[in-house]
């Protein structure tokens, strides 16, 4: 986020896009409810209905993969009615004009076309936007997990920029982080193109750095393979080995019947995990690691904010810290790697990860941090931008809409759109371990429009099967006012209906990211 | 800037306007006992404790919904300020079933009351808060003795029908801090006063279960609840009296990293409540998978040893067999097709060091950049 959860409270408008948030961060969204509360605006562009659209002013229902379209839409209507911030644009942006004529096309009346909004709500949403005096958007996976999805948070920024509601109390463009430290796993350079604190491979003067600090030659400068990608060169055979530690890619992999015969084809697969997972069952070895009851360490939470970690409880039996296991993997590979104590490694995060070079734990042991901090002395940073970009200047990007991957069909009518419900976490290893979770969600279902439902001539309750393309899975039907005709949500937990059989692995070519939110399917009865 | 001060007790102390006497004595660390009010809601002034008196004027006043005005002398424990405590804690203790042996305390040291509770009152009857319960601290505090008082029979059943949660009306003191958790705080308005007069009850939608409501189970209003009208569902009677250790920590679900105290028996996790009211970002708020989905954490079905799969069957193995497989494995694979030919997927789930490591041995010891999460997934 480039602003604060607190922050949110302090927006005169909120809008919340593709993020089902009071059951995907509950807590955060208690933040939107109060804002509300305060008359502060609030205003939802979501293909579901939902809960989060009670509170709302107004609830825009687009087509599942057009959100390039009403964004442009926005900006189309912001630009003709000359609500932009000219002050900004002029001072903190560049490409404005390239912008500008590209929205041109997207009048109400063409984006009514492709999105499915009415053009007099995309005016109102539009013009609150533009005339509020500090206006935040938060999105999750609904704008990320496409194959535009780069381009939709792009859009987004656009959107921010051209009114000035970045870089001050209650803006920003905010995306929501699923899983407790995500942000933390890209900030450490768990991803394939850059090490910790986003310092790219690539580049020379980076590596050197590392290198002298891990006091290692032949860091290579070739980027590595994303995640979905690692799968594919799995299945092509030219990827042997595969270390995997807490994930659950047999569950949370697009089309997992492909993932399945990626991941059989491997010469060896390596799991380290807290419980027997559908990926742990491929395995050749399993590593038994601790969970964050019985950790020290850090996790950072998706406002940047660096927090403690404590152990509370003792491991079961053997198991060993994450770390370590992986350390003793290091010497016996003939690198040592000795640490004391997860504190020790955080000293040596600090020391190679300037937005982390002034956090210590002595100083998160009251409240958390966050970064950018680069120094003892530094407070942290709340709001990110506010003087200017990473880049120096905001670039505007021209950006066209593009239709999803894979589109409804004579064969497949309708488009399925994949998530969590409020009672389970991500492949459910943990949440189902807790009896009173299962009782409030037991068990998969299929939720669908009464329209549709009445198409099919099917009663919530009934038993359907579900295919698409690349699988099938069989579910309980439920009928629900959330569902919009012509769209099905299906929640991805459950392993006995994984809707990730049905899912399309096609990628976002810059994020790697698959398109969960939109593919084709049919359902009939079993 | 004009200056506002008042006087707490002899203590001068600044305040902005609008601030409520309660706000400006919490700020400052002076404890004016309430169990209506809830920090960050409006006022509900319904339990009378928290009056205070302010010199020259006859009324005491509740410090919860007075807002302070410059030059104001407030006294938060004169006599008669604790003769209106004692009334008002009287009538809530005989408001309902209060079977604590608070009701007969004449012991003047704390000690010696627990260890006459301890022996004596074990029964099933024992109110399940009972040592956690702030009815009862008042009543210790302020020696209240309600011997002579009739317990008061409750018309409305404990409902047991829900997970996590038992409401026990018996005990409920119609505070109203659960309606101002659940509308004010979470604002999942679940939850309000229902009925009237001597029937007056919390009810969830038209009077249903908490589990047919549209109650999302986020325990705020557990949190909240200063008696034993709400209590977990968990069978933790016998572990009251149990030696307990408090860990803060941060929650493992979701990214919005919630700040949450962790309390633990026999190590084995017991309650999770949110942490302090002015701690960001969660400000003591959790939902109900960081409330209540901590059983995994001693689950019987935790991976305890290594595995290794011989035959095509995953057998148990020692550390050593294990690690020792997976090094001349790795070392194998990439000496023979090379360091590429090799990935890793760290973790979003695991802490910052763990994954700190896993991309320093990715790309030192592997090397290679083939390191990735389910960020995207």
């Amino acid at each position: 986020m480039t602003n604060t959860i607190a922050d949110i409270e302090t927006s005169d408008m909120i809008l919340v896009v593709g993020s089902n948030t009071t059951e995907n961060h509950p807590v955060l969204s208690a933040f939107v409810k109060r804002a509300t509360l305060k008359g502060k605006k609030l205003y939802i562009i979501d293909p579901r209905k939902i809960k989060l659209t009670e509170y709302a002013d107004k609830w825009l229902r687009p087509l599942p993969g057009t959100d390039i379209a009403w964004i442009n839409g926005l900006m189309h209507i912001i630009i003709k009615e000359d609500l932009q911030n000219k002050t900004f644009i002029k001072n903190r942006t560049e490409n404005f004009d390239a912008l500008k004529t590209s929205v041109e096309k997207y009048t109400p009346e063409y984006v009514e076309k492709i999105t499915g909004i009415k053009g007099e709500d995309l005016i109102e949403v539009a013009k609150a936007f533009a005339k509020a005096p500090a206006a935040s958007i938060l999105y999750c996976m609904g704008i990320t997990q496409h194959t535009c999805g780069t381009d939709n948070v792009k859009s987004l920024a656009n959107l921010s920029m051209l009114c000035g509601h970045i870089g001050k109390p209650g803006t920003g463009v905010n995306p929501l982080r699923g899983q407790n430290n995500v942000q933390g796993a890209c900030d450490m350079g768990g991803l394939p193109n850059v090490f910790t604190a986003y310092q790219p491979v690539s580049d020379e003067k980076a590596r050197t750095g590392m290198e002298k600090a891990w006091n290692i030659t032949g860091l290579s400068p070739a980027p590595g393979l994303a995640v979905t990608e690692m799968i594919q060169k799995a299945y092509e055979g030219k990827l042997k080995a595969l270390f995997i530690i807490g994930e659950n890619p047999m569950m949370s992999d697009p089309d997992l019947n492909h993932a399945r015969k990626a991941l059989n084809k491997l010469d060896f697969l390596v799991v380290q995990d807290i419980f027997e997972t559908e990926t742990t069952q491929l395995a050749d070895v399993v590593l038994p690691a601790l969970c964050f009851a019985e950790k020290n360490g850090t996790f950072t939470n998706t406002e940047r904010r660096v927090q403690r970690v404590r152990k509370a409880v003792a491991p079961p039996e053997e198991a060993r810290e994450d770390w370590q296991i992986i350390c003793d993997i290091a010497g016996r590979m003939g690198y040592e790697m000795t640490f004391a104590s997860s504190h020790d490694i955080f000293k040596e995060i600090a020391s190679v990860t300037p937005s982390y070079r002034g956090i210590t734990w002595e100083r998160l042991d009251k409240a958390g941090i966050h970064w950018p901090c680069p120094t003892e002395a530094h407070e942290g940073t709340p709001i990110l931008h506010t003087t200017q970009f990473t880049r120096g200047k905001g670039l505007f990007h021209v950006i066209d809409h593009t239709p999803p991957a894979e589109l409804p069909d004579m064969e497949y009518p309708l488009i399925l759109t994949t998530g969590r419900v409020l009672y389970h976490y991500h492949t459910g290893t943990m949440t189902m371990k807790t009896q009173g979770l299962n009782i409030l969600s037991p068990e998969c279902f299929v939720e669908i429009s009464l329209a549709d439902a009445e198409k099919l001539g099917l009663d919530t309750g009934t038993m359907v099967s579900v295919s698409s393309r690349r699988g099938k899975i069989s579910a309980k039907l439920k009928i629900s006012s959330k569902a919009v005709e012509g769209t099905v949500f299906i929640p991805f937990h459950f392993a006995e209906a994984a809707a990730n059989e049905l899912t399309n692995a096609k990628l976002d070519p810059t994020a790697k990211i698959p398109e969960y939110k939109v593919c084709a399917i049919k359902i009939e009865t079993v | 800037m004009e200056h506002h001060t008042i006087t707490i007790n002899g203590n001068h102390l600044a305040f902005n306007p609008g601030e409520t006497i309660l706000e400006i004595a919490q700020r400052n660390k002076i404890e004016i006992p309430t169990l209506c009010h809830l920090k960050h809601t409006t006022p509900t002034h319904t339990c009378k404790i928290c009056q205070v008196e302010i010199k020259g004027e006859d009324c005491l006043v509740e410090s919860c919904a007075t807002e302070a005005k410059h030059g104001m002398m407030v006294f938060t424990e004169s006599s008669k300020v604790i003769q209106a405590r004692r009334e008002a804690i009287t009538k809530l203790l005989s408001s309902g079933n209060h079977n604590c042996a608070a009701r007969e305390v004449d012991a003047a040291d704390w000690t010696s009351f627990q260890l006459k509770v301890l022996k004596n009152d074990m029964a099933e009857e024992l109110c399940p808060v009972w040592g956690d319960c702030e009815l009862q601290d008042l009543a210790y505090r302020y020696q209240v003795k309600t011997r002579q008082l009739p317990t008061k029979e409750c018309k409305y059943e404990t409902e047991r029908a829900n997970p996590f949660i038992i409401r026990d009306f018996s005990r409920c003191i119609l505070c109203g801090r659960c309606v101002k958790a659940c509308r004010e705080i979470q604002v999942n308005n679940a939850i309000e006063f229902g009925y009237t007069g001597a029937d007056l009850k919390i009810i969830a939608k038209d009077d249903m279960t908490l589990k047919n409501s549209d109650c999302v189970f986020c325990g705020e209003c557990l949190q909240a609840c200063p008696v034993g009208a709400l209590v977990p569902d968990k069978p933790f009677r016998d572990g009251r009296f149990k030696d307990t250790q408090k860990t803060r920590t941060t929650c493992s679900f979701c990214g919005v990293g919630c700040q949450m105290d962790v309390f633990v028996q026999d190590n084995k996790i017991v309650k999770i409540n949110g942490a302090d009211s002015d701690l960001a970002p969660n400000h003591a708020s959790l939902c109900v998978k960081g409330r209540f989905g901590y059983e995994f954490v001693s689950s019987p079905e935790r991976l305890t040893r290594p595995l290794i799969k011989k035959d095509g069957k995953q057998v148990d193995a020692s550390w050593d067999e294990a690690l020792d497989l997976v090094a001349k494995k790795l070392l194998s694979v990439k000496s023979e097709s090379g360091p590429d030919s090799i990935g890793v997927l760290t973790s979003a789930r695991i802490t910052n060091e763990d994954n700190y490591i896993a991309q320093k041995f990715t790309r030192a010891v592997l090397k290679t950049n083939n390191i990735d999460h389910c960020a995207r997934l």
